[in-house]
């Protein structure tokens, strides 16, 4: 039987250390840095990627975005004096699509308005947008209250909308929004649905990004029946008039094998109807597999540093517990006549190395979990500290402090009692 | 049966090609109850001999009994645990441990023999108010003027109820008033059937001892005095 009393080793050890208080302290800030590298890299990294591929979840792994893209200035260029920009997808394209491209199953075309909507007092400004029925379950959202539009809508061109969850709340903020009417100028829709509060991230074409919950959403027949083809601006007092048939085409295809293949042929068609490139595709499922690769990138990175740290940190607590052992030479002495064995001595140091450790440890997670909350707020970046990394850096500093911890203690415990007795 | 016992205990150091001879064949009896001193010049080897007594070391030749049990071929851990259990040390610069209070340091022999937290604790307040420190229990060594020190030394060697109290020039960092003191307690220690090796360069010392031996080229002479 070893013998060891733990806990008068570990009161004892904490005494000594605590003698020391400025010089355990800074001991530690390597473990206490190393482990604060780790979990807010993890937090940050997780953060990241459960942002990432919330967002391509959104947009579907079976799906292929096509965009319109305002084409650059020197393109542009030649079209200066007709004023109307004509440029984007188009009607042809839309038909083409789901017309040819093998493993297509839906396309769904989108179109948008920016404008003011008004609900007697309340004001606005968001975009309308046109789009058909399957625009529901191709973009996974869901309905709140009320009903998405139905094919029904799209024959009869009607006068009817659904509201993002946002722009509801705004329009209606104490009464119910169902069968109620909304106005834009002379116009009149009467509102049947609110979708649910979804998330879409970024990935939306730039000029009409808006926030989906902010939007409007009318039947694609009715869109074309008042609005036709152009949008007028009014930008820092001209006026640009622009002509976009379609924003945006959603196309689903059948599985996420089907993605790759679909897309090829897309963007063949889309270089032959178009002379400019005037449009961009967005492959989720090639985002999705981006984004994990760099997510990896970043982990091999900042584990390094956090590694380069902890290694540090680790020769910080050896060099410093070498210079104790030293100075603790005639104690070490005593201890021996006293009849301590070899291993009660290297029991004695490395508890006082694990404890040191495990403080910086300690002190490591408190700022590893400060560190993602203040990311987050300043720069709006999501960090999730998980338990699995408080915990694997719990360990992490512990096993530095045994590594680090058993040279020195292994001198200790070898010194000769009698030398060690009559060392000043 | 004799509670220490060398026979013509050897211990020789190698030093480069030279062998240097600290114990030349050094024979000692000790009997329950004895106080004896060890006089000589320093290099005669009384270190040497008391670190041998103490179990801190193996002799090169001979053998060593302690308690009627042959401890001259012991491994390190076993020789500890001899130390843990049967050892006593008062040393001259009292080797008391800086951050660790009265009590504390006079556990420290019981902690290493396994000695519960509690009784330990009990033993040692016990020691501590045996000594005249009663009122100093939790003060750290450096509050203590040297004979308090010295004191503490000496409780912390009966923690483990020892068969042997080995001292080494226990007055010798003392002024004499308080020199003398100490030697009392030793000399009332052993009354109470403390056996003592008192190793000294003090005359006072060596007249309160039952024998003194000359200590002089690693050889160990009953004095005639």
């Amino acid at each position: 039987m070893i013998g060891f009393q733990l806990k008068r080793t570990l009161k004892i050890g904490v005494k000594s250390l605590w003698l020391h208080k400025l010089r355990s302290m800074l001991t530690v800030l390597g473990i206490t840095f190393g482990v604060c590298s780790v979990i807010a890299m993890l937090a940050i990294g997780a953060g990241a990627s459960e942002e990432a591929q919330a967002q391509l979840k959104k947009l579907g792994r079976d799906n292929i975005i096509i965009q319109s893209v305002k084409p650059p200035e020197n393109q542009r260029a030649s079209q200066e004096q007709s004023r109307l920009l004509q440029y984007g997808l188009t009607y042809t394209d839309l038909d083409v699509i789901s017309g040819t491209v093998p493993g297509v199953i839906r396309t769904v075309p989108t179109r948008q308005v920016r404008t003011s909507i008004f609900r007697r007092s309340h004001r606005m400004d968001t975009s309308i947008v046109g789009t058909t029925p399957e625009y529901l379950p191709v973009t996974k959202s869901t309905i709140l209250e009320g009903r998405f539009l139905t094919p029904l809508d799209m024959q009869t061109k009607s006068n009817v909308c659904v509201l993002g969850r946002h722009a509801q709340e705004v329009l209606f903020p104490l009464e119910d929004a169902i069968g109620q009417v909304i106005s834009r100028s002379k116009l009149r829709f009467r509102v049947v649905g609110v979708m649910t509060s979804l998330q879409r991230g970024k990935f939306g074409a730039q000029e009409m990004a808006a926030d989906p919950n902010s939007e409007v959403y009318i039947p694609f027949s009715t869109m074309k029946r008042y609005f036709g083809a152009n949008n007028i601006y009014n930008s820092s007092g001209t006026f640009s008039a622009e002509r976009v048939e379609l924003h945006e085409i959603i196309v689903a295809t059948r599985s996420p094998e089907h993605v790759r293949p679909a897309e090829r042929v897309i963007r063949h068609i889309l270089k032959t109807l178009h002379d400019k490139e005037d449009y961009q595709i967005i492959v989720p499922l090639q985002l999705l597999i981006q984004a994990r690769h760099t997510e990896f990138i970043f982990k091999v990175v900042l584990g390094s540093i956090a590694a380069i740290s902890l290694l540090v940190g680790g020769i910080g607590i050896m060099n410093i517990s070498l210079a104790t052992v030293m100075e603790r030479t005639r104690e070490i002495g005593i201890r021996r006549a006293m009849g301590a064995k070899k291993r009660h001595i290297v029991f004695q140091f490395l508890i006082e190395t694990l404890l040191l450790a495990l403080f910086g440890g300690v002190m490591g997670i408190g700022l590893g979990v400060i560190l993602p909350a203040i990311v987050q707020r300043t720069a709006g970046m999501q960090t999730s500290v998980t338990l699995w990394s408080l915990m694997m850096a719990f360990g992490i500093s512990a096993a530095v402090g045994l590594i680090f911890g058993i040279y020195p203690a292994y001198r200790a415990a070898n010194m000769d009692p009698i030398e060690a007795l009559r060392h000043e | 049966m004799p509670i220490v016992e060398l026979n013509n205990v050897w211990k020789t150091y190698r030093m480069g090609h030279l062998l240097l001879h600290a114990l030349q064949g050094a024979n000692l009896i000790l009997e329950a109850g004895d106080m004896i001193a060890i006089m000589g010049p320093s290099g005669s080897g009384k270190s040497t001999l008391l670190n041998l007594l103490g179990c801190l070391d193996r002799p090169t030749l001979g053998a060593y009994k302690l308690g009627g049990r042959d401890v001259s071929t012991l491994d390190d851990d076993e020789l500890s645990e001899v130390r843990a259990s049967h050892i006593g040390f008062i040393f001259q610069s009292y080797n008391l441990i800086p951050q660790l209070n009265v009590v504390e340091n006079i556990e420290i022999p019981l902690y290493y023999k396994g000695v519960s937290e509690r009784e330990s604790y009990e033993r040692a307040v016990h020691l501590a108010r045996r000594v005249g420190l009663g009122e100093r229990l939790r003060h750290v060594p450096t509050e203590l003027s040297g004979g308090e020190r010295q004191r503490v030394g000496i409780a912390r060697a009966l923690a483990n109820s020892p068969l042997i109290v080995l001292a080494d020039e226990p007055t010798g960092n003392l002024d004499t008033a308080t020199g003398r003191q100490i030697l009392d307690m030793l000399y009332e220690l052993n009354q109470e059937g403390v056996t003592l090796v008192v190793v000294t360069h003090d005359p006072n010392v060596a007249a309160t001892a039952h024998r003194t031996y000359n200590m002089a080229d690693g050889r160990l002479d009953i004095s005639n005095s």
